[in-house]
């Protein structure tokens, strides 16, 4: 079954000569893989499950005592992890509906033939291309009310957009519009240029006007590939954490991952850090799915 | 065959060749501590060590934010990265119960520095638990949290008449914490952009804690019992929910965009011009002295933290003790270079590179009190500190101080005795889950 999966040795090749048949070239090009995997992924996320139920802190030597659901039952009562979750499941909304609708419009903008068309989509990528932390590092530049160029450009004054409670998860959310917007910009250019020019030529000759052309026609073609920028963004959304804990200390933007640092990282208090990681990462699988069920069924229509 | 061959001596060469290496670095040590300007002075230190006795000795440091994470990563693999390191304070706790430092209880009394160092470094910087005479660490860099000015601002006649005009009494060096409130409210002149005061608010490792210690001790307040673990009745005292407000109060006088501050923000507002006074640790002054770093160096000065309404003069702690790293495999070299470092010349030569000696003899050296404009507020402080919880689990004290309060005082949510009755009862909690008290 799995030889007619992939394309036949050539029998004149060196590999050929040396007896090696098609299966075991595959092996050895994905056993090491799949040994990396195992070691590097799988194995942690199996041995940090087994953590979750247990009170174990590396940083003394106390051996970890099993505690049983005690440290998933905790962080579900605790009103702070709460509020991280709602703070993330805003700050995802914002974050993915700005990308969407500045990505998207930006590419219905750059779909016709203008002039240097590929050196304007090159450069409206740049900022998809930096780092998180230098991003982090500029924008809270940017946004410094004494001598930031936003608040002067704008005419703001002083404006606290990070030292500002309501503010700072906006600011933080502008800041990754800015950044990944060009990501979905990209993907649905491909779709954009996807859609078959002779049907915007019928719905001409029908006299059917630019709303209904976008609605009927452009939409739902490109649904499908915008689907794919919307999950692979809300699962980075739901992870960020550099750009936020760069930008902002304020405690009404700390996201469920910068919680996740301190509880793990800061306090030592790993057993429970596994345990949260667990509902994270449950959390995050759950939208997937959620998703990926959607996007099939675009796919189907 | 031969294949196998070639390639187990490769192995047994290349074994031989790290071996070889690791041979020829034996007489070498690695220290590990925070990347700012004392950890070079210490380098310069160590390059005299080497000199005298032939040992490398490398600091290698790491930015302030990831410190205590890269330290800890290394202690709980069992890492032998570095031999010594420059650990903070309220890490003593979680160093020696977790076996991560060498204990040098009988380095500590074959060589006196319980008469040698300061005590208050005795006590912060090397002995846990407290009082119970066990030493981890030896007192390197004594600091604590003080406070510079602008001489320039202070002095000009024409704000010292509209001052006392308004207020009653001279404008001078903040004599309490009412003084100090008063002249950040003087110099906070929105429109001109100056601004009174700067102090620390980050939350996110223990710059707020500092801050708000500097008003809790001053105004008489504690954060409990640091024997009996009791906090009820003592975080949430009166004095300590006067201090929060003060604390609060200086927070209306900082310049735009003050809600994540710390050293560097701080140094920065007498750098830019603009604020009157700023709070910082003594380690971070030299750098205002200087007039490649600071424009206005001339017209900076410095005092100690003031006292509070009922005549307590405290001021948080920062600082660090050196300790030796137990899974090192050089830690015979290690005790040796420590055994230099204790030495007073050595001190002397310390505090001349600009470090923060902590041995007592040389603070109270005529010497060492004029060196520098900041070194008499510093020797003045260094007598009255006091600071924070070192037990092994620090960390989530810290974290629930800084979840508690930095609402309350950036987001002015409820109110001072609210915030302090629930800090209580989560520290309770934490207490009682390490079963510290029942």
């Amino acid at each position: 079954m799995a030889t007619t999966m992939i394309t036949t040795l050539d029998r004149s090749s060196r590999a050929a000569a040396r007896g090696l048949s098609d299966i075991s070239i595959r092996n050895l090009f994905i056993i090491p893989t799949i040994l990396f995997l195992i070691v590097f992924n799988i194995f942690p996320l199996i041995y940090s499950l087994g953590y979750s139920f247990t009170d174990f802190r590396a940083s003394t030597n106390a051996p970890a005592n099993f505690v049983g659901l005690q440290n998933y039952r905790d962080l579900l009562n605790d009103p702070y992890v709460w509020s991280n979750f709602a703070i993330t499941a805003k700050y995802v909304i914002i974050s993915v509906a700005g990308q969407l609708l500045v990505g998207f419009g930006v590419a219905m903008l750059l779909n016709r033939d203008i002039p240097m068309k590929g050196l304007l989509t090159t450069l409206l990528l740049l900022p998809m291309m930096l780092s998180m932390a230098v991003v982090g590092l500029f924008w809270k530049l940017l946004y410094d009310p004494s001598f930031g160029i936003i608040n002067y450009a704008l005419g703001l004054g002083t404006f606290e957009w990070l030292a500002d409670p309501k503010m700072a998860l906006y600011a933080v959310a502008l800041t990754d519009i800015w950044m990944w917007s060009p990501f979905v910009m990209l993907l649905s250019l491909a779709g954009l240029s996807a859609v078959p020019k002779h049907l915007y030529e019928a719905a001409a000759i029908d006299r059917a006007g630019p709303f209904y052309t976008f609605f009927r026609i452009t939409l739902p073609l490109v649904a499908p590939i915008l689907m794919i920028a919307v999950i692979f963004r809300t699962m980075e959304a739901f992870k960020t954490f550099d750009l936020a804990y760069i930008l902002t200390s304020q405690p009404t933007a700390e996201l469920i991952s910068i919680r996740l640092y301190k509880m793990a990282f800061q306090e030592w208090q790993t057993g429970r850090s596994c345990a949260m990681a667990y509902i994270v990462l449950i959390m995050v699988l759950a939208i997937t799915n959620i998703y990926v069920k959607y996007l099939n069924k675009v796919k189907e229509r | 065959m031969r294949k196998i061959v070639t390639s187990v001596l490769a192995g047994v060469g290349l074994a031989l060749a790290c071996g070889t290496s690791v041979h020829a670095q034996e007489k070498s040590l690695t220290i590990f501590w925070a990347e700012w300007d004392p950890a070079n002075y210490l380098q310069e230190l160590g390059n005299e060590y080497e000199k005298e006795t032939g040992v490398k000795i490398t600091v290698e440091t790491t930015p302030w934010a990831d410190f205590q994470t890269k330290a800890f990563t290394e202690f709980n693999a069992h890492g032998d990265a570095y031999d010594l390191v420059v650990g903070d304070s309220q890490w003593l706790g979680a160093g020696s119960t977790g076996g991560h430092y060498v204990d040098l209880t009988d380095f500590f009394n074959k060589h006196k520095l319980n008469d040698v160092m300061a005590p208050a470094t005795v006590k912060y910087y090397a002995e846990y638990p407290g009082n119970s005479g066990k030493y981890w660490a030896i007192p390197l860099e004594g600091d604590a949290v003080g406070w510079s000015y602008r001489k320039d601002w202070f002095e000009d006649p024409k704000e010292k008449e509209a001052f006392k005009a308004k207020y009653g009494y001279d404008l001078d060096v903040p004599k309490d914490f009412k003084a100090l409130r008063d002249i950040a409210e003087f110099f906070y002149r929105p429109d001109q952009k100056k601004y009174g005061i700067a102090i620390y608010t980050d939350n996110s490792y223990d710059a707020m804690a500092m801050g708000f210690e500097n008003a809790l001790f001053s105004y008489g307040g504690e954060l409990g019992d640091y024997s009996t673990y009791q906090v009820d009745g003592h975080i949430n005292s009166d004095k300590a929910v006067a201090a929060l407000d003060a604390y609060k109060e200086l927070y209306k006088f900082t310049p735009p965009g003050w809600a994540k501050s710390f050293f560097v923000e701080d140094n920065q507002a007498i750098t830019e011009n603009l604020a009157a006074m700023s709070m910082n640790y003594f380690a971070f002054f030299p750098s205002l002295i200087n007039e490649s770093s600071n424009p206005n160096a001339k017209n900076t000065g410095f005092f100690a933290n003031p006292p509070g309404p009922n005549g307590d003069q405290f001021a948080a702690l920062g600082g660090q003790g050196i300790s030796i790293v137990s899974y090192s495999q050089k830690q015979d070299e290690a005790m040796k270079f420590l055994e230099w470092f204790i030495k007073d010349e050595t001190q002397k030569k310390w505090a001349a590179l600009g470090g923060y000696t902590c041995s007592a003899a040389v603070l109270k050296s005529p010497e060492f009190q004029s060196a520098t404009p900041y070194n008499k507020a510093f020797y003045e402080t260094m007598f009255k500190v006091k600071d924070f919880w070192a037990v092994p689990e620090y960390a989530e004290l810290l974290q629930q101080l800084n979840q508690r309060i930095y609402p309350y005082m950036i987001g002015g949510q409820g109110t001072a005795k609210e915030t302090l009755d629930a800090l209580a009862a989560d520290w309770n909690a934490t207490f009682k889950k390490y079963g510290r008290v029942k």
